[in-house]
């Protein structure tokens, strides 16, 4: 249980530090420790599949995107980043005390809302639930993947001149 | 037969993307083609739709969608709607290409709104909420000018926000409920309606869904976005997109499991109520044409909440009968607007005046649509304001019926001061070269003008094919 509750505390330091901090290079990297934290959570709760999905694809495949991405930006000077920084404290400082206060007092009065991890019941095979019982939510994704193929190829493809 | 209406829109889209020359001539009739036909068998024969024997595709798709009065209106109004849009891209977006990208991301929204109204499951109706959304966006942004990426970027903003929302919610169902069905949701929120994490996570799905429908207080990306589209995006938007993944949604859910979580009717009566007020009044002060119908969404939208608040079979069917009118006369009003700005190259109400007499079908189609925002007889428009004040007397909430009569002359003041800017007075100097926009912008405005005439004038064949069995869906 003690693992738990360091996970859950390195989770929530990941998740505030990813929205607190003003580069965006250490907001990727907060994001991928975050997906670290929630697929070793997922481990433990046996939900294998989502575990793995949750690191092959956050922490993995979408750091990579986003960090490629930022490496097309320019840095701002060191000044300016000063500015900024002061800026984001004095506008959310009180961002992680509300979230930190919210949870003790939601699992202090509210005992229907538990923190404690409890182990998923073991279902059927999630490649047969898929197959057999969720034709739509695959139909679903591979829209939403077309969609986005569109979305790619409007947004940031140029025209050949 | 209901998976046909998912799978074939698909197909169509793989067909057109395939690597042959002259395909993309084919995709604006091809698409018309297939609202017209949605329309079609939707108004004219729906025991298609609903007769298992002769649902053949089931065999191989188990997409477990279901169908009722509710669903049939809201497919009418979607195909209507995607038919018009089709026309007013077809003749604004002038870049053919971009015309085939708009006409392919038009057909995947319609393919998530079709799929979100037949929908019995809350993940996968998330997930084709999403399929409408993110095409929005991209619409939006079409023309990769400043305005539009800013105005898509608000939207994605608030839309993320809201998907945050709605994954929560749907995370803590789980924690109570067995299976995300709504009708299993509902066996659990009937045992125990005061639980305090059913109420949470109804409340957090509730958010999302307000800023999907772009209600007050999570109105303010809503005028953004719809007057920095592309005109077409505009209409399709304003028309049924927000309509079907916010006010939809959320007033299927309402009669799913939602209304019966006690504090929720008054909540949704006061969100409604303060729509309609605020939503006027700050259409009142707009001077873009565009900007002061997309206040008037926020408005009218707020007639609908604050009916599907009362929660009695008559003003459920008020409501889903003003969704639909909203869907036609506001249409029509982004229409005129379309033809407007191609004409004029502005929005700007302040740049305009005297236009009736050079564009006398947009301006009289554009009247017919403001009688009918404003509740006058005896357009479409009329008759659900009039079921949604009846039914809100007949349950005892007099206040919100006196407030809804009186916003509608709030209503009329703004759209006779749109009137007045745009279409009436002398004609503005410079403006003598303008004149009335081609057949292809022309037939969009008269097929859902008369659309308007037609359920207003012809009111008891519509009052007893669509409306009371909305009612019978009610009291199930």
């Amino acid at each position: 249980m003690t693992i738990d509750y360091i996970l859950l505390t390195i989770l929530l330091l990941a998740v505030i530090w990813t929205v607190m901090t003003i580069r965006l290079i250490r907001a990727v990297v907060g994001l991928a420790i975050v997906s670290v934290i929630v697929s070793i959570i997922m481990f433990r709760l046996s939900s294998d599949l989502a575990a793995v999905f949750e690191l092959s694809v956050c922490a993995g495949l979408i750091s990579v995107i986003f960090i490629t991405t930022i490496s097309f930006t320019s840095r701002v000077s060191k000044e300016r980043l000063r500015i900024r920084r002061k800026e984001r404290l004095s506008k959310f400082w009180a961002l992680p005390i509300i979230i930190i206060a919210a949870i003790i007092i939601l699992s202090r009065y509210h005992p229907s809302l538990n923190i404690m991890l409890t182990h998923a019941v073991p279902e059927p095979d999630v490649r047969k639930v898929l197959w057999n019982m969720r034709h739509i939510d695959l139909m679903g994704q591979v829209i939403i993947l077309l969609v986005g193929v569109f979305g790619v190829v409007v947004l940031f493809k140029e025209g050949r001149k | 037969m209901l998976s046909a209406l998912i799978l074939v829109p698909f197909l169509v889209i793989i067909f057109l993307n395939l690597p042959l020359k002259g395909l993309r001539k084919l995709a604006f009739p091809t698409a018309a083609g297939l609202s017209l036909l949605q329309i079609i068998f939707a108004a004219f024969y729906p025991a298609l739709f609903w007769d298992i024997q002769r649902d053949f595709l089931s065999t191989f798709f188990n997409f477990r969608f279901s169908f009722d009065a509710f669903s049939q209106m809201m497919l009418i109004a979607i195909g209507l709607v995607l038919f018009v849009s089709l026309f007013v891209a077809r003749f604004t977006i002038l870049d053919e290409l971009k015309r085939f990208y708009f006409v392919n991301l038009l057909l995947l929204a319609f393919i998530g709104m079709n799929a979100t109204v037949m929908m019995q499951d809350l993940f996968s109706l998330y997930l084709f909420l999403e399929v409408t959304a993110i095409a929005s966006f991209i619409m939006i942004s079409i023309h990769k000018d400043k305005l539009g990426l800013e105005g898509a970027f608000k939207y994605l903003l608030l839309s993320a926000f809201a998907t945050v929302l709605m994954l929560s919610s749907i995370a803590l169902m789980l924690l109570f409920s067995p299976s995300l069905n709504f009708a299993v949701i509902k066996a659990v929120v009937m045992g125990s309606p005061g639980s305090f994490i059913i109420k949470l996570s109804i409340g957090l799905f509730l958010c999302g869904l307000l800023i999907k429908s772009g209600l007050f207080p999570f109105h303010w990306w809503l005028p953004d976005a719809y007057s920095a589209a592309p005109s077409a995006a505009s209409v399709f938007l304003a028309g049924i997109v927000t309509k079907t993944v916010g006010v939809y949604v959320l007033m299927r859910l309402f009669i799913s499991f939602f209304g019966y979580v006690g504090y929720l009717q008054q909540v949704l009566m006061f969100i409604g109520a303060l729509s309609i007020i605020t939503g006027a009044l700050l259409a009142m002060a707009q001077s873009d044409f565009k900007r002061m119908l997309a206040y008037s969404s926020i408005s009218q939208v707020g007639y609908i909440i604050l009916a599907t608040g009362c929660a009695t079979p008559l003003a459920f069917a008020a409501a889903a009968f003003h969704l639909f009118n909203h869907a036609n006369f506001k249409s029509l009003l982004f229409v005129n607007a379309a033809c407007v700005e191609k004409r004029l190259g502005t929005t700007n109400m302040q740049e305009m005046g005297g236009l009736g007499a050079k564009m006398p079908v947009t301006s009289i189609t554009s009247i017919i649509a403001m009688l009918s925002t404003a509740g006058i007889p005896p357009f479409s428009g009329f008759w659900s304001k009039f079921l949604i004040v009846l039914a809100l007397y007949a349950a005892g909430n007099y206040f919100y019926a006196g407030l809804a009569l009186l916003a509608s002359i709030l209503t009329l003041a703004y759209l006779l001061t749109l009137q007045r800017k745009v279409f009436f007075g002398q004609l503005k100097a410079g403006l003598e070269g303008i004149r009335e926009v081609g057949p292809g912008l022309i037939t969009p405005q008269v097929v859902l003008a008369l659309v308007i005439i037609f359920v207003g004038i012809f009111f008891p064949v519509v009052l007893h094919n669509f409306i009371l069995p909305l009612q019978n869906i009610f009291i199930k």
